[in-house]
């Protein structure tokens, strides 16, 4: 079967840089959202779909990629570095109602978003987020749209309308396939992220951003945020930062200092 | 007292009870009623097991469709399943397929999901959840608003009990109607792993783990994994030269792990790596870089060449143990 032109959607994510102190703050406990950017994350996800647009003549053969962000105004900066990197167009959510949204608000505006692009052939987004962390909204999305999950894939090949990916679990690597259109997430080992060169940044201004409103995507304020999530955290405590114990450097005995270590930690 | 479900996955591991179904069948009896969902065949002797956690009754169907298609199939199960029974909560495993049947039932249930947890209690009647976020940086309280609560709790939250009082489990048989998007993606191809014999990364009470240092050479890492009767860990490095299977990695993108000691060996203890084990009850590091920052948030640390003190460590604690 030939191999046609695809319309793909990424998830990108602007989260705090995993490089800094990151730190939940006010009463909902939520995250600071200072010091972001792409979630690193997705750039295997956004990887993952240039490598199979790149492969169907990129753009000039009617390839999409749209880079699909949710978030207050500064998230835009998820999309644009998508853009410089090669998504050939945006769709930010931008509404304030969003802050303090769970999985699950989450996933049901990503869904409405999606819808509101018509027919796609793949959803692609990373493994999980660097900020959340649960994995939890590739499967909700999955199940909100109706689509087959193709989820943790270390791998991932389209021919004709056919998906394939491997999962490997400690158990068992898998195959697993299902037909166009499909969520599929990608882990950090499907791939190796490029990064926006000077070509890609000019081009990137001149590429189209949609900004919509959650009014615009059918949504109440309600449905997203505290009062559309289904979980609550109710405290939280920053654990104590770790010390350095006692660091000594090896004459010939360390081996035999390391055993006495553990003995006195009654861990031998 | 709720009925709370706990999933039990029969299909990929026949015949054998991980030990985290045993701690999930714990928290969900000191929390109400347990009620077991098992995707695959209930022998005699899994009832009996069942039973002796206090599982009064048992859920679970054989359809071939549980075991051909990815996740999606037994999501429908746990959430028909959970429907059926009235539950107030879903225990979950906190793996990757844990979490992705946790997060269906949730869509379909309109119940909340909390993940991570590594303590769940009933408080007023709800079960309320403790978990790290932020790559261990914080602890978090957190529960489900929903009428239903799906909690994935982690490996070791709870010491597992039999009950006081063995139950004898009336097994039911359910027909699950599955929905045509969930028989979407098919599993065209299993190959098990070969197992190591050494204790799961998420399970083990100590880990060793190797890093670049180890410059492809595992041989000093396992064997002090082996003396200490530890899980083998890795850093992304270390399995992105291939040195080693990528499901040993411990860090943000692998395994994040707590365990009673984490041996870091030769591994410099970037962000990546931390974010997988600064949890871990003492940590010892061995790293030949006195600038390495895993010495910052070691308790014991060695500046050394690690195939010189770990094969000295190995003979010394046989030595003690002789």
């Amino acid at each position: 079967m030939e191999n046609s032109a695809l319309n793909i959607v990424v998830l990108v994510k602007y989260v705090p840089d995993t490089q800094f102190d990151r730190h939940l703050t006010g009463d909902g406990h939520r995250m600071d959202r200072n010091e972001s950017i792409l979630s690193e994350l997705d750039e295997y996800a956004l990887e993952a779909a240039l490598a199979l647009t790149d492969a169907r003549g990129g753009a000039k053969a009617g390839n999409r990629v749209t880079a699909l962000t949710l978030g207050p105004a500064a998230a835009a900066a998820a999309v644009k570095k998508s853009l410089q990197i090669g998504a050939t167009e945006g769709l930010h959510v931008s509404d304030d109602a969003l802050a303090g949204s769970d999985a699950s608000a989450t996933s049901l505006a990503l869904a409405a978003a999606i819808k509101s692009l018509g027919a796609v052939d793949l959803v692609i987004t990373g493994m999980a987020s660097t900020d959340g962390e649960t994995s939890l909204v590739p499967a909700q999305l999955s199940a909100r749209l109706g689509l087959p999950q193709l989820t943790f894939a270390s791998s991932l090949q389209v021919e004709g309308s056919t998906v394939t990916a491997r999962r490997d679990s400690d158990d068992f690597s898998e195959e697993i396939q299902a037909a166009l259109p499909v969520l599929v997430s990608v882990t950090d080992q499907a791939n190796e992220p490029r990064y926006p060169n000077f070509k890609g940044i000019l081009a990137a201004k001149k590429k189209k951003v949609t900004t919509v409103t959650l009014a615009e995507l059918g949504l109440a304020a309600d449905a997203v945020g505290p009062a559309g999530s289904l979980t609550r955290v109710d405290a939280a405590a920053e654990r104590p930062a770790r010390t350095a114990g006692t660091i000594i450097t090896d004459s010939g005995e360390a081996g035999i200092a390391l055993a006495d270590f553990l003995a006195a930690q009654k861990l031998i | 007292m709720g009925t709370i479900v706990v999933f039990i996955d029969q299909v990929d591991t026949p015949g054998r009870l991980h030990p985290t179904a045993l701690q999930l069948l714990t928290l969900a009896r000191a929390a109400g009623e347990p009620v077991a969902v098992v995707a695959g065949p209930v022998g005699a002797e899994l009832a009996a097991e069942l039973g002796a956690y206090g599982v009064a009754r048992i859920l679970h169907s054989t359809q071939a469709e549980l075991a051909d298609y990815l996740v999606a199939p037994k999501a429908d199960l746990v959430a028909q399943a959970a429907a059926s029974v009235s539950a107030t909560a879903v225990l979950l495993d906190n793996g990757p397929q844990g979490k992705e049947i946790a997060a269906r039932v949730g869509v379909a249930l309109n119940a909340g999901v909390v993940t991570d947890a590594v303590a769940v209690e009933a408080v007023d009647g709800a079960l309320v959840a403790q978990k790290s976020v932020l790559a261990g940086s914080y602890t978090v309280v957190a529960r489900a608003t929903s009428a239903v609560a799906v909690i994935t709790v982690k490996s070791h939250s709870v010491e597992a009990a039999p009950a006081a009082a063995a139950a004898a489990p009336a097994v039911e048989s359910v027909e699950v109607a599955f929905a045509p998007a969930s028989l979407g993606a098919r599993v065209v191809q299993r190959t098990p792993r070969a197992a190591s014999g050494r204790p799961e990364l998420e399970d083990a009470r100590i880990v060793v783990a190797g890093g670049r240092g180890v410059d492809g050479d595992f041989g000093p890492v396992e064997e002090l994994a082996d003396v200490l009767g530890a899980a083998v860990g890795a850093s992304r490095a270390a399995t992105d030269a291939g040195w080693i299977a990528h499901t040993a990695q411990v860090g943000q993108t692998g395994k994040k792990v707590s365990p009673q000691l984490y041996v870091s060996v030769g591994i410099s203890g970037a962000i990546q790596q931390k974010a997988g084990m600064q949890t871990s009850k003492v940590i010892v590091a061995v790293n030949k870089d006195p600038e390495s920052p895993i010495f910052e948030i070691a308790d014991f640390g060695i500046v050394g060449d690690l195939f010189k003190v770990l094969p000295q460590a190995v003979e010394e604690i046989k030595r003690r143990r002789a």
